[in-house]
């Protein structure tokens, strides 16, 4: 090199400089190719447009849940710099301190430069002041509107779920087709038929300026794609029936569920105690939800298909028919109880002890004699055609699963729990393998480790109203504008059979039901004018109170069906530790099928509902628990209330009152009196 | 050979005029595309309220002052080439006193409405001045006395600039060192000097140890390959290990001391930051005056050079088209008409249009250098090898800044840049190489 002509290496050096920009301009524009996505990103705004979630009908069109609009205060934290802060302040009702925390969360959340929510569903009172001011607080802060549900009937919580924020493990689940920010269905309908409800987003292209300031559309609206409103759900509903059930729970816990049982169609589904859905919609729903979530009664618990009871008496129908149907008792096999059955070491206790009250099938049922149900439980696990105790049980298990007894019945709410009939390991590993029907004769008497969903109750008794076959309990029997795509209701539309039992035997069942109600354990539960035909159950349960084993009180059943020449409806009530079955799940029942054969109940029957909502029925430890918690909420409201009089006190901004501002707004979005919703 | 010296058109090179006009006609155009905001074009061209029409502007200025210079007996150029440059030398200490602050530099001097940057327009005056010096007669340019003043013509303007917080500018004196190597500088120095500048790269890029294990293996490697020729002459071994000891020197001590005491922790910042890597500044160290200037300076410089890069890869093979790129039309690149006018270019026109350009401008150094190379007088060729390696450095140092491959310098791409001093200067050296290339057939001195 260093006999070169100077000149050439000179030429040599600016060759390879020039080089040096070309290879490296090679990598930028022709290799990597992200840069043009990035370029995008940059001056491009993507803005989802979010259309209206479906509306959610009842059984006579009745609109049970809606879409109002909500405003969200948004802010912008570059654009803050000589605002009117204190004003803001003032208006929100928070102080500075708080102030600088929501815009450092926001600046985290999502940068200087863009917009992110300041305060979520403003209270009517906050945007009305809002609304005349935000001229002051522009452009570091903006109104936006969002729609957000609405529930006119408050009822039907559990049913229609909520929908919320999609958070960052929903994102991942679902291989982010939602995006931060989006709200989808959480729990119940919402989140079962989220696919119908939520529509198709619609995208806007907008070109912004490096200062984030939108300038045009991108492209002429080249890439727009306009927003698909959700679709409708039509439900067998019948809201009016769901509310009086709600009413029916209130200040006990418990459930409720009414099925038709020609279609599966769920009429009411109430579960106790409830709230009102309201609560979570608003700016509030953060608030409300962890309050509800900390109640000792355990308000979110869907006890309609999570909770899980020993069935009790209710379950001997069905003793009956697989024992009948074994062929090991004929209709008017009949033994004869003097108070206990003495067939196993242990004496099962019977509530009746009068000579002839299991003198046959019939008999037996409406007096519900445990031993008469406990010896048949026994003939059929040891019937002699099975030549063992397992293979017998094997049988009568698979009656029960049959039946949807202690499986999941499919029902279109998300979470539903399956029950319990155990499985002969179970009792295997229990008993070291030496067990017999005497170990487990308590399932005869829906006792022992037998448990039951309400919701499985009432299925039951669609069975045995229907002779013999069911539909899967579900809510919504048809989408507005359906396509071929919706598959999602095809497996309401199957018929499941139950075994072959002959009619007659439900026939004999059907009347030893109604016998219960016209003359054995529920005549209480009487209906003039109508064949009742029910069971009452009162089973016992016990608890864990302060890391002790306790026996509590007894949990009252009652499930029916009506008329039952033609059953229009089944209905199945819990009412937890509230007794005998008689005293109140039959009432509930009964008050339940009147009201929807009949359409309207009298005078009389409206007071009885009002006796039945103001009772309350609660276990002393929830009550004390309660009340703990209440205590401390009150505390805690006094000191923020404190707060908020030394915020106000400050002097305020005048705001011009004479304009009124009317808005479809819902009630739901002024702060709820704490004292007066929880206790 | 004779010649009417009256006409001014006879001898000149109308192919460098050409290219010359034709990057100053891309630049307009290239200010108009990120200046452009939907006003009517005729009246935003003769407004002279808007950035392309002032630069249309400069150019009728800078082509009066051509052909004014195109007028001129080329003697002049030689003959007060040192006025000149005590001229300069005056004005650049007059900035001291009389400097207004515009954007952080101390460097530029205002007359009501006219800005002047002395720094720019020194460019001129020290390439007349070295060309002079190296062309003077009894000049050997062996002796280190004739080294050393040649140095100092070129380092005494540059030092200025740097007190007045233009390093960019003042880094642009030392391109005249290939002047100085294109007549006579011993290219031990270039050497050298490219060997230290190589080095100093690589300790940036590789860990200080592991760099000086390298080195060490490398001598090692060395001295048992030639250990014949060692045995034969002792002076070898040593001359290899004084060299290891100087790179490791070097890497290990001499460049920390010098990041960490002479350079301010901003620039250290933004050199680091060209190569990727977080600088971590001893905070204890600084004023509070300081931290405020990195904070600031390392914001700035990185979202630069993050957002030019991204039109130009944004850019792709052929480009979004004029007037069409997102990243140059909303203002996303800050400094986009003046440093940053690449991007448009990037954006615009893609990788065919970046190569077009540095096409354009490759045939336009490489013909000075032949423009050069054809002078009878020394004057003339140094004055012109002065033209191409400013031209190179601001090319080179401008575009490279722009696609992130050297530190964030605010200097103008030639030509193209938004800013009148700029393409008055650039008008003016290219003007002057081009009048004593038409009198290349006389001798100057």
């Amino acid at each position: 090199m260093f006999n070169q002509p100077r000149q050439t290496v000179i030429r040599l050096i600016i060759f390879v400089a020039f080089s040096v920009l070309i290879i490296r301009l090679i990598f930028l524009q022709l290799v990597s190719s992200n840069y043009d996505s990035l370029a995008l990103d940059n001056a491009v705004n993507k803005k989802i447009i979010f259309p209206d979630r479906g509306i959610i009908f009842d059984r006579n069109g009745k609109s049970i849940l809606e879409n109002t609009l909500a405003y969200d205060l948004m802010i912008l934290p570059t654009q803050l710099k000589g605002l009117d802060t204190a004003g803001i302040c003032r208006i929100l009702k928070i102080n500075l301190v708080q102030f600088k925390e929501r815009v450092i969360s926001s600046i985290i959340k999502n940068g200087r430069y863009r917009p992110s929510v300041f305060e979520a569903s403003l209270s009517v009172e906050s945007f009305v002041k809002l609304q005349e001011n935000i001229f002051r607080f522009e452009p570091g802060f903006f109104l936006q509107e969002r729609p957000i549900r609405s529930y006119p009937y408050k009822a039907a919580a559990h049913v229609l779920g909520y929908v919320g924020e999609v958070d960052s493990n929903i994102l991942k689940r679902t291989n982010y087709f939602y995006q931060l920010g989006d709200y989808m269905g959480l729990s119940g309908l919402e989140r079962y038929y989220e696919p119908v409800l939520m529509g198709q987003r619609g995208v806007r292209y907008q070109i912004k300026d490096n200062k984030n300031r939108i300038v045009g559309a991108y492209e002429k609206g080249k890439f727009d794609s306009t927003a698909i409103a959700g679709r409708n759900l039509r439900t067998y509903i019948d809201i009016d029936l769901q509310v009086m059930a709600e009413r029916l729970l209130k200040n006990k816990l418990g459930a409720i569920v009414a099925i038709e049982p020609q279609t599966g169609g769920i009429l009411a589904l109430a579960s106790g105690p409830t709230y009102d859905p309201n609560q979570l919609t608003g700016n509030l729903r953060r608030a409300n939800f962890s309050w509800l979530l900390r109640d000792t009664s355990r308000p979110l618990f869907n006890r309609a298909i999570k909770g899980q009871y020993p069935p009790g008496s209710t379950i001997k129908p069905v003793g009956a028919l697989i024992a009948l149907d074994e062929g090991v008792i004929g209709p008017n096999f009949g033994i004869s109880c003097s108070g206990a059955y003495y067939g196993c070491r242990r004496a099962i206790s019977c509530e009746h002890s009068n000579p002839g009250h299991a003198s046959n099938l019939r008999q037996a049922l409406a007096n519900s004699c445990n031993s008469y149900f406990s010896h048949i439980y026994r003939l059929a696990i040891d019937n002699p055609a099975e030549r063992n105790t397992v293979n017998g049980y094997l049988r009568w298990k698979r009656y029960m699963n049959s039946f949807g007894m202690g499986v999941k019945l499919g029902v279109d709410l998300p979470s539903e729990d399956k029950g319990f009939i155990p499985d002969t390991s179970f009792y295997n590993k229990l008993y070291n393998r030496s067990w017999s029907s005497c170990t487990n004769v308590f399932l005869g008497i829906g006792q022992g480790e037998m448990q039951a969903t309400p919701l499985q109750m009432a299925n039951l008794m669609c069975v045995i109203a229907n002779k013999g076959y069911y539909y899967t309990p579900h809510f919504v029997r048809s989408i507005d504008n359906a396509l071929v795509t919706d598959t999602i209701l095809n497996v309401y539309k199957a018929r499941h059979d139950v075994t072959k039992i002959p009619d007659s035997m439900y026939n004999l069942v059907q009347l030893g039901m109604q016998d219960v109600v016209e003359r054995g354990t529920a005549v209480g539960a009487r209906i003039a004018g109508i064949a009742l035909a029910g069971k009452t159950g009162t089973a016992e349960n016990y608890g864990i109170i302060y890391g002790k084993r306790e026996k509590l009180a007894n949990h009252s059943w009652f499930v029916c069906f009506a008329p039952r020449e033609n059953p229009k409806i089944a209905v199945a009530v819990v009412v937890e530790n509230a007794g005998f079955g008689s005293t109140w799940a039959g009432p509930i029942a009964s008050l339940i099928v009147e009201r929807y054969l009949k359409d309207s109940l009298s005078q009389e029957r409206w007071k009885e509902v009002e006796r039945i909502e103001g009772k309350e029925i609660l276990l002393p430890i929830i009550k004390t628990k309660r009340n703990t918690l209440d205590s401390l909420r009150n505390e805690r409201l006094k000191k923020s209330q404190l707060n908020l009089r030394v915020e106000i006190s400050t002097p305020s901004i005048p705001i011009n009152k004479k304009k009124k501002i009317i808005l479809a707004f819902h009630l739901n979005a002024i702060k709820p009196n704490y004292e007066e919703k929880f206790i | 050979m004779k010649k009417n010296s009256f006409e001014i058109s006879s001898g000149i090179d109308w192919v460098l005029v050409g290219v010359y006009v034709a990057l100053v006609l891309i630049g307009i155009t290239s200010i108009f595309a990120t200046t452009y905001r939907d006003e009517n074009i005729m009246a935003g061209f003769f407004s002279l309220k808007t950035d392309y029409s002032k630069q249309s502007l400069f150019f009728l200025i800078s082509a009066v002052l051509a052909v004014l210079i195109l007028l001129t007996d080329s003697k002049f150029f030689t003959a007060t080439a040192n006025i000149f440059y005590f001229f300069g030398i005056i004005l650049l200490i007059l900035v001291f006193p009389f400097h207004t602050d515009v954007k952080g530099t101390k460097s530029i001097i205002r007359f009501s409405t006219f800005q002047l940057q002395p720094a720019e327009l020194c460019k001129i005056f020290v390439n007349l001045a070295l060309a002079k010096y190296l062309s003077s007669v009894d000049l050997n340019f062996a002796k280190f006395k004739s080294q050393f003043i040649a140095m100092a013509i070129v380092l005494v303007p540059a030092i200025l600039t740097i007190l007045q917080n233009e390093t960019g500018l003042a880094l642009v004196y030392f391109a005249f060192f290939l002047v100085m190597y294109r007549e006579g500088l011993p290219s031990a120095i270039l050497t050298i000097s490219f060997s230290i500048a190589l080095l100093v790269v690589l300790t940036l890029l590789i860990d200080q140890n592991i760099l000086a294990i390298i080195l060490s293996s490398v001598a090692v490697l060395l001295i048992i390959v030639i250990r014949k020729q060692i045995k034969k002459n002792k002076s070898l071994l040593f001359a290899i290990i004084t060299i290891w000891a100087v790179c490791v020197g070097i890497q290990k001590y001499a460049v920390p001391y010098f990041f960490n005491h002479v350079l301010k922790p901003y620039q250290v910042q933004r050199i680091y930051a060209t190569v990727g890597k977080d600088f971590q500044v001893d905070l204890k160290k600084l004023t509070a005056e300081d931290i405020k200037k990195m904070e600031g300076k390392k914001k700035a410089g990185n979202y630069n050079v993050k957002q030019s890069q991204i039109a130009i890869g944004a850019g792709g093979f052929f480009g979004k088209g004029l007037l069409k790129g997102t990243q140059t039309r909303y203002d996303f690149v800050p400094e986009q008409r003046t440093d940053f006018i690449f991007c448009t270019i990037g954006e615009g026109f893609g990788f065919m249009g970046s190569l077009v350009l540095l096409a354009l401008y490759l045939f336009m150094v490489f013909r000075i250098i032949s423009m050069a190379e054809r002078q009878r007088s020394l004057f003339s060729r140094a004055y012109a090898y002065g033209v191409a390696s400013v031209l190179l450095f601001h090319i080179f140092i401008n575009i490279g800044m722009t696609i992130g491959i050297v530190p964030v310098i605010g200097i103008p791409l030639p030509l193209m840049s938004y800013g009148g001093t700029a393409l008055i200067t650039f008008t003016v050296l290219i003007f002057i190489l081009i009048r004593l290339d038409a009198d290349r057939q006389m001798i100057l001195r």
